[in-house]
Protein backbone atom coordinates (compact mmCIF):
# COMPACT_ATOMS: atom_id res chain seq x y z
CA UNK A 1 0.00 0.00 0.00
CA UNK A 2 2.79 2.39 0.99
CA UNK A 3 4.85 1.82 -2.15
CA UNK A 4 1.76 1.86 -4.36
CA UNK A 5 0.88 5.32 -3.01
CA UNK A 6 4.47 6.50 -3.49
CA UNK A 7 4.42 5.21 -7.08
CA UNK A 8 1.19 7.10 -7.81
CA UNK A 9 2.56 10.29 -6.23
CA UNK A 10 5.79 10.11 -8.23
CA UNK A 11 4.15 9.38 -11.59
CA UNK A 12 1.39 11.98 -11.18
CA UNK A 13 3.80 14.65 -9.92
CA UNK A 14 6.21 14.18 -12.84
CA UNK A 15 3.42 14.37 -15.41
CA UNK A 16 1.77 17.32 -13.64
CA UNK A 17 4.88 19.41 -13.17
CA UNK A 18 6.24 18.92 -16.68
CA UNK A 19 2.82 19.81 -18.16
CA UNK A 20 2.74 22.83 -15.85
CA UNK A 21 6.13 23.97 -17.17
CA UNK A 22 5.01 23.48 -20.81
CA UNK A 23 1.72 25.30 -20.22
CA UNK A 24 3.30 28.25 -18.43
CA UNK A 25 6.00 28.62 -21.03
CA UNK A 26 3.35 28.83 -23.76
CA UNK A 27 1.60 31.48 -21.69
CA UNK A 28 4.77 33.54 -21.41
CA UNK A 29 6.40 35.49 -18.60
CA UNK A 30 4.05 36.96 -15.98
CA UNK A 31 5.53 40.42 -15.57
CA UNK A 32 2.57 42.55 -14.47
CA UNK A 33 1.49 41.89 -10.88
CA UNK A 34 -1.43 44.34 -10.67
CA UNK A 35 -4.71 42.55 -9.73
CA UNK A 36 -6.42 43.25 -13.07
CA UNK A 37 -3.48 41.87 -15.05
CA UNK A 38 -3.28 38.82 -12.78
CA UNK A 39 -7.00 38.27 -13.32
CA UNK A 40 -6.52 38.33 -17.09
CA UNK A 41 -3.61 35.88 -16.78
CA UNK A 42 -5.76 33.58 -14.61
CA UNK A 43 -8.61 33.56 -17.11
CA UNK A 44 -6.21 32.82 -19.97
CA UNK A 45 -4.71 29.95 -17.96
CA UNK A 46 -8.14 28.52 -17.09
CA UNK A 47 -8.69 28.02 -20.84
CA UNK A 48 -5.25 26.46 -21.40
CA UNK A 49 -5.77 22.68 -21.73
CA UNK A 50 -2.21 21.84 -20.82
CA UNK A 51 -2.50 23.82 -17.57
CA UNK A 52 -5.86 22.15 -16.79
CA UNK A 53 -4.35 18.69 -17.37
CA UNK A 54 -1.43 19.59 -15.09
CA UNK A 55 -3.80 20.65 -12.29
CA UNK A 56 -5.72 17.35 -12.63
CA UNK A 57 -2.47 15.38 -12.36
CA UNK A 58 -1.39 17.41 -9.32
CA UNK A 59 -4.81 16.69 -7.77
CA UNK A 60 -4.26 12.93 -8.15
CA UNK A 61 -0.83 13.37 -6.58
CA UNK A 62 -2.38 15.37 -3.70
CA UNK A 63 -4.91 12.69 -2.73
CA UNK A 64 -2.27 9.96 -2.87
CA UNK A 65 -0.06 12.20 -0.72
CA UNK A 66 -2.66 12.70 2.03
CA UNK A 67 -3.23 8.93 1.96
CA UNK A 68 0.50 8.42 2.59
CA UNK A 69 0.64 11.18 5.23
CA UNK A 70 -2.12 9.56 7.27
CA UNK A 71 0.26 6.77 8.37
CA UNK A 72 3.80 7.95 7.46
CA UNK A 73 6.12 10.53 9.11
CA UNK A 74 6.26 13.92 7.42
CA UNK A 75 10.07 13.65 7.36
CA UNK A 76 9.74 10.34 5.46
CA UNK A 77 6.89 11.21 3.08
CA UNK A 78 8.39 14.42 1.74
CA UNK A 79 11.96 13.26 0.97
CA UNK A 80 10.92 9.89 -0.46
CA UNK A 81 8.86 11.58 -3.16
CA UNK A 82 11.95 13.56 -4.22
CA UNK A 83 12.81 10.86 -6.74
CA UNK A 84 10.60 12.98 -9.03
CA UNK A 85 13.43 15.44 -8.94
CA UNK A 86 15.81 13.30 -11.00
CA UNK A 87 13.13 12.18 -13.48
CA UNK A 88 12.05 15.78 -14.00
CA UNK A 89 15.60 17.08 -14.61
CA UNK A 90 15.98 14.45 -17.35
CA UNK A 91 12.56 15.42 -18.77
CA UNK A 92 13.55 19.11 -18.64
CA UNK A 93 16.46 18.33 -20.92
CA UNK A 94 14.77 15.98 -23.39
CA UNK A 95 11.12 17.12 -23.38
CA UNK A 96 11.42 20.82 -22.53
CA UNK A 97 14.77 21.18 -24.39
CA UNK A 98 16.29 23.23 -21.59
CA UNK A 99 20.04 23.64 -21.63
CA UNK A 100 20.95 21.76 -18.47
CA UNK A 101 24.57 22.86 -17.92
CA UNK A 102 27.12 21.04 -15.74
CA UNK A 103 26.25 23.23 -12.72
CA UNK A 104 22.62 22.11 -12.84
CA UNK A 105 23.57 18.43 -13.27
CA UNK A 106 26.03 18.77 -10.38
CA UNK A 107 23.41 20.51 -8.25
CA UNK A 108 20.83 17.84 -9.11
CA UNK A 109 23.32 15.09 -8.23
CA UNK A 110 24.29 16.67 -4.89
CA UNK A 111 20.65 17.28 -3.94
CA UNK A 112 19.78 13.68 -4.85
CA UNK A 113 22.56 12.34 -2.57
CA UNK A 114 21.21 14.54 0.22
CA UNK A 115 17.65 13.38 -0.36
CA UNK A 116 18.76 9.71 -0.22
CA UNK A 117 20.54 10.32 3.11
CA UNK A 118 17.50 12.11 4.55
CA UNK A 119 15.07 9.39 3.56
CA UNK A 120 17.12 6.31 4.57
CA UNK B 1 25.28 41.03 -14.78
CA UNK B 2 23.07 43.13 -17.03
CA UNK B 3 20.11 45.06 -15.53
CA UNK B 4 17.78 42.54 -17.25
CA UNK B 5 19.52 39.58 -15.57
CA UNK B 6 19.46 41.37 -12.21
CA UNK B 7 15.74 42.17 -12.56
CA UNK B 8 14.92 38.58 -13.48
CA UNK B 9 17.04 37.20 -10.65
CA UNK B 10 15.50 39.30 -7.85
CA UNK B 11 11.98 38.59 -9.14
CA UNK B 12 12.88 34.88 -9.29
CA UNK B 13 14.15 34.82 -5.69
CA UNK B 14 11.06 36.62 -4.36
CA UNK B 15 8.74 34.21 -6.15
CA UNK B 16 10.81 31.15 -5.16
CA UNK B 17 10.60 32.20 -1.48
CA UNK B 18 6.78 32.21 -1.69
CA UNK B 19 6.82 28.81 -3.46
CA UNK B 20 9.01 27.31 -0.72
CA UNK B 21 7.13 28.77 2.27
CA UNK B 22 3.65 27.81 1.04
CA UNK B 23 4.91 24.29 0.22
CA UNK B 24 6.57 23.74 3.61
CA UNK B 25 3.78 25.14 5.76
CA UNK B 26 1.16 23.48 3.56
CA UNK B 27 2.71 20.02 4.02
CA UNK B 28 3.18 20.67 7.75
CA UNK B 29 -0.48 21.70 8.25
CA UNK B 30 -1.67 18.62 6.33
CA UNK B 31 0.37 16.32 8.56
CA UNK B 32 -0.72 18.22 11.69
CA UNK B 33 -4.41 17.70 10.87
CA UNK B 34 -4.26 14.19 9.39
CA UNK B 35 -5.85 11.35 11.42
CA UNK B 36 -3.88 8.12 11.90
CA UNK B 37 -5.74 6.31 9.11
CA UNK B 38 -7.98 7.06 6.15
CA UNK B 39 -10.20 3.98 6.26
CA UNK B 40 -12.77 4.55 3.53
CA UNK B 41 -12.66 6.45 0.21
CA UNK B 42 -15.17 8.90 1.70
CA UNK B 43 -12.74 9.81 4.48
CA UNK B 44 -10.39 11.27 1.83
CA UNK B 45 -13.09 13.92 1.31
CA UNK B 46 -14.33 14.45 4.87
CA UNK B 47 -10.78 14.91 6.12
CA UNK B 48 -10.56 18.08 3.98
CA UNK B 49 -12.95 19.83 6.39
CA UNK B 50 -10.64 19.52 9.40
CA UNK B 51 -9.21 23.01 10.15
CA UNK B 52 -5.51 22.08 9.83
CA UNK B 53 -6.09 20.10 6.65
CA UNK B 54 -8.16 22.94 5.17
CA UNK B 55 -5.35 25.39 5.99
CA UNK B 56 -2.86 23.01 4.37
CA UNK B 57 -4.97 22.75 1.22
CA UNK B 58 -5.27 26.56 1.03
CA UNK B 59 -1.50 26.93 1.33
CA UNK B 60 -0.92 24.25 -1.31
CA UNK B 61 -3.29 26.03 -3.72
CA UNK B 62 -1.17 29.18 -3.21
CA UNK B 63 1.90 26.98 -3.76
CA UNK B 64 0.49 25.75 -7.08
CA UNK B 65 -0.29 29.31 -8.25
CA UNK B 66 3.08 30.77 -7.22
CA UNK B 67 4.90 27.84 -8.81
CA UNK B 68 2.99 28.39 -12.07
CA UNK B 69 3.96 32.07 -11.95
CA UNK B 70 7.62 31.18 -11.42
CA UNK B 71 7.58 28.61 -14.25
CA UNK B 72 6.18 31.23 -16.63
CA UNK B 73 9.73 32.55 -16.97
CA UNK B 74 12.14 30.21 -15.16
CA UNK B 75 13.46 26.82 -16.34
CA UNK B 76 12.12 23.67 -14.65
CA UNK B 77 15.71 22.43 -14.23
CA UNK B 78 16.42 25.67 -12.30
CA UNK B 79 13.22 25.73 -10.21
CA UNK B 80 13.64 22.11 -9.03
CA UNK B 81 16.96 22.46 -7.18
CA UNK B 82 16.30 25.98 -5.91
CA UNK B 83 12.96 25.05 -4.33
CA UNK B 84 14.37 21.79 -2.93
CA UNK B 85 15.44 23.84 0.12
CA UNK B 86 11.91 22.99 1.27
CA UNK B 87 13.13 19.43 2.07
CA UNK B 88 15.41 21.00 4.66
CA UNK B 89 12.72 23.23 6.16
CA UNK B 90 10.23 20.33 6.32
CA UNK B 91 12.82 18.32 8.28
CA UNK B 92 13.23 21.20 10.76
CA UNK B 93 9.48 21.54 11.23
CA UNK B 94 9.15 17.77 11.71
CA UNK B 95 11.88 17.91 14.35
CA UNK B 96 10.66 20.93 16.29
CA UNK B 97 6.90 20.87 15.96
CA UNK B 98 6.05 17.21 15.37
CA UNK B 99 8.81 15.69 17.56
CA UNK B 100 10.14 13.49 14.73
CA UNK B 101 13.72 12.23 15.23
CA UNK B 102 16.54 13.54 13.02
CA UNK B 103 19.64 11.33 12.91
CA UNK B 104 23.18 12.62 12.11
CA UNK B 105 22.74 10.95 8.72
CA UNK B 106 19.68 13.11 8.05
CA UNK B 107 21.57 16.26 9.06
CA UNK B 108 24.33 15.28 6.57
CA UNK B 109 21.68 14.90 3.86
CA UNK B 110 20.25 18.30 4.73
CA UNK B 111 23.71 19.88 4.34
CA UNK B 112 24.12 18.25 0.91
CA UNK B 113 20.75 19.61 -0.20
CA UNK B 114 21.77 23.12 0.85
CA UNK B 115 25.05 22.71 -1.09
CA UNK B 116 23.16 21.60 -4.21
CA UNK B 117 20.79 24.56 -3.97
CA UNK B 118 23.72 26.96 -3.62
CA UNK B 119 25.43 25.45 -6.71
CA UNK B 120 22.43 25.94 -8.97
CA UNK B 121 20.93 29.10 -7.49
CA UNK B 122 24.19 31.01 -7.18
CA UNK B 123 25.82 30.03 -10.42
CA UNK B 124 23.29 29.95 -13.23
CA UNK B 125 20.73 32.21 -14.84
CA UNK B 126 17.12 31.15 -14.21
CA UNK B 127 16.17 31.07 -17.89
CA UNK B 128 17.73 29.40 -20.91
CA UNK B 129 14.82 28.66 -23.21
CA UNK B 130 14.06 31.18 -25.91
CA UNK B 131 17.77 31.87 -26.34
CA UNK B 132 20.09 30.52 -29.01
CA UNK B 133 22.49 27.78 -27.88
CA UNK B 134 25.85 29.43 -27.27
CA UNK B 135 24.24 32.83 -26.75
CA UNK B 136 24.86 35.11 -23.77
CA UNK B 137 23.26 33.75 -20.63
Amino acid sequence: MKWLLIGIIVAATCVGEVLQAIGMRRHGEIADFRPSALGRAASALARNWIVIASVVAMGVSFFAFIGLLSFADLSFAVPVTAVTYVIETVLAKYVLKERVNWLRWAGAGVVLCGVVLVSL
Amino acid sequence: MTPETARLRSKTWACAAIVVLTNVFGDFSLKRGMPAALATPLSYITVLFRPWVALGVTLLVLWLLSRMTLLSWADLSYVLPVTSISYVLVAFLGRWLLQERITPQRWAGILLIVAGVALVGGGSAPQTFGRQPGGQS
